[in-house]
């Protein structure tokens, strides 16, 4: 039996597939500290879309509520046509599933080798065998410059090496959208060029969506197809780096001319 | 603008709230699957085995000093010839199970809340999470599961090691033979004695374990709130098992009253 459809749902519907993350009004409050106050904005899909701010604004309370970790108190956060900020359980680790997260310390898991971090995902979600794990792992470090570290502990890496295994583990899984908390932030310059190297990458030819929580503004404009200024809790401007270097908001022309925003 | 302070007592009973729902999840999701064998015998190894050692010397050191004072106070009614029995009875029923509770307390419990703390303030918890793998079921669970089975067994470590204790003290006296010392020793002890006074560590683990995964999971304040969550983790375990043992005492004697005899 053929159920009709209205036009509107379909339309919603369709802006739903190709969007890859979507906020609708969403509001976080922590204690009495009023984090996100009516954020809504759409990622498309394989874009690169870049939250500036100054420290303290929400920007890493927003990547949280897009995989789940944190749950709006109103509002709707979809991945895909997925509603996140509804789904629990196996439902919402489906979701996680398709999204590899990036944390600003990289948060490794320090009771097993960096290897093994990588390999954490792939033994968890899929059927290889413990060889295609292992190789699959080393491939993933070798992209990001750390092959013939799969047997080091975390803490024997430097800051730089931590986030670099950080973004082999959040790739392992081959994710379609990647979630990257303050990728450059305490690397020195030719570190983070690196990261921003292979984050542009994975972006440019390999469709990922990208959303980057970041304080470099160098880094915003290289990895920013759009870009995002987040100013206590609500959404300041949003544009291409062009669009808000032209902005005659007094804030976002000092963030954008500025070397870091905060 | 000031904010409103919750008064002591809603913040205690919050707390004791928050305590006895993730306990109450604890117990429920140990019987539901999926179950994470391979981490859970990870635990096992951790928190079981490698406890075994303190449990071992200890409980030599507590059956040499039982020994003393069961001999001391026997002599004087001519009736030596009963402190292997005697030791064994106070240990297997109250001093071995309680013994090694307060001492794994101590043990695992500030090692499950500084290990869990330091993951929460250093995002591992929710890197797991963000990997699509329920936190709780691989952290708690896990450690839930592997407390449990291993108290019991370690605790009938420790009753052997007081014996054995117990011999050496003896023998060093009276020279008793060891055959002849375990003979006695496990004359008056039965199943009654053994089985519930041995389960009862079932629930010391479950408490010791449960009580720290919480205080680590809810670890605040970068390594200060680690190290806060490690002594509460000891302080609040012992505690616990210190009062639920008299409960559970009570609850023994009631179903076994043999015991009480």
């Amino acid at each position: 039996m053929n159920v009709a459809i209205s036009p509107a749902v379909e339309e919603e519907k369709e802006a739903q597939i190709a969007a890859a993350v979507r906020l609708e009004h969403v509001c976080k409050t922590f204690g009495s500290r009023r984090v996100l106050e009516d954020v809504s904005f759409t990622v498309p899909v394989s874009c690169g879309f870049v939250i500036l701010g100054r420290s303290g604004t929400g920007k890493s309370v927003t990547l949280k509520h897009i995989i789940g970790l944190v749950k709006p108190d109103s509002g709707r956060v979809f991945v895909g046509a997925d509603e996140v900020s509804s789904l629990e359980g196996q439902e919402l680790a489906r979701v996680r599933r398709s999204i590899g997260f990036l944390f600003q310390n990289a948060a490794l898991f320090d009771s097993i080798s960096v290897g093994e971090n990588v390999a954490f995902p792939l033994r968890r979600h899929t059927r290889l065998t413990d060889i295609e794990i292992r190789e699959r792992a080393q491939v993933k470090l070798a992209a990001v410059g750390l092959e013939g570290e799969y047997d080091r502990m975390p803490a024997a890496l430097s800051g730089g090496m931590k986030k670099r295994a950080g973004l082999a583990r959040a790739m392992a899984l081959d994710p379609p959208l990647l979630l990257v908390d303050e990728p450059s932030a305490g690397l020195d310059p030719i570190t983070a060029d690196e990261i921003d190297n292979l984050l542009f990458a994975l972006n440019n030819q390999g469709g990922t969506t990208l959303v980057v929580v970041t304080h470099n503004i160098r880094s915003a404009r290289r990895l920013g197809d759009e870009l995002m200024i987040l100013h206590e809790g609500r959404i300041l401007a949003q544009g291409t780096a062009a669009d808000l270097d032209q902005s005659h908001d007094d804030l976002v022309r000092a963030l954008m001319a500025s070397q870091h925003a905060g | 603008m000031t904010e409103r302070s919750e008064s002591p007592v809603v913040s205690l009973l919050a707390a004791a709230g928050a305590v006895w729902l993730f306990m109450w999840k604890a117990a429920r999701e140990v019987i539901v699957p999926p179950f994470e064998v391979r981490e859970t015998i990870r635990q096992l190894y951790e928190l079981g085995l490698r406890s075994a050692p303190l449990i071992a010397v200890s409980g030599v050191a507590v059956g040499v000093v039982l020994s003393m004072h069961t001999r001391a106070s026997l002599e004087r009614f001519g009736a030596e010839s009963m402190i292997p029995a005697g030791l064994a009875i106070a240990l297997v029923r109250e001093t071995g199970p309680l013994t090694a509770g307060l001492l794994l307390s101590g043990r695992i419990g500030a090692g499950i809340g500084a290990e869990l703390g330091a993951m929460r303030v250093t995002e591992q918890i929710d890197a797991l999470e963000a990997t699509a793998v329920d936190a709780f079921r691989y952290l708690v669970v896990t450690r839930v599961v592997a407390c449990v089975v291993a108290l019991p067994i370690l605790t009938t470590l420790m009753n052997f090691a007081g014996m054995l204790g117990g011999y050496l003290a003896e023998s060093a006296v009276s020279g008793m033979s060891l055959t002849m010392y375990f003979d006695r020793s496990f004359s008056l002890i039965g199943l009654s004695d053994y089985v519930p006074a041995t389960v009862k560590t079932m629930v010391f683990g479950f408490i010791i374990a449960t009580m720290s995964s919480y205080l680590g999971f809810t670890t605040e304040s970068g390594t200060e709130g680690v190290g806060r969550a490690s002594t509460r983790a000891v302080v609040l375990s012992s505690i616990l098992i210190i009062v639920s043992n008299v409960v559970l005492v009570r609850l023994i004697f009631f179903i076994f009253p043999e015991v009480a005899r």
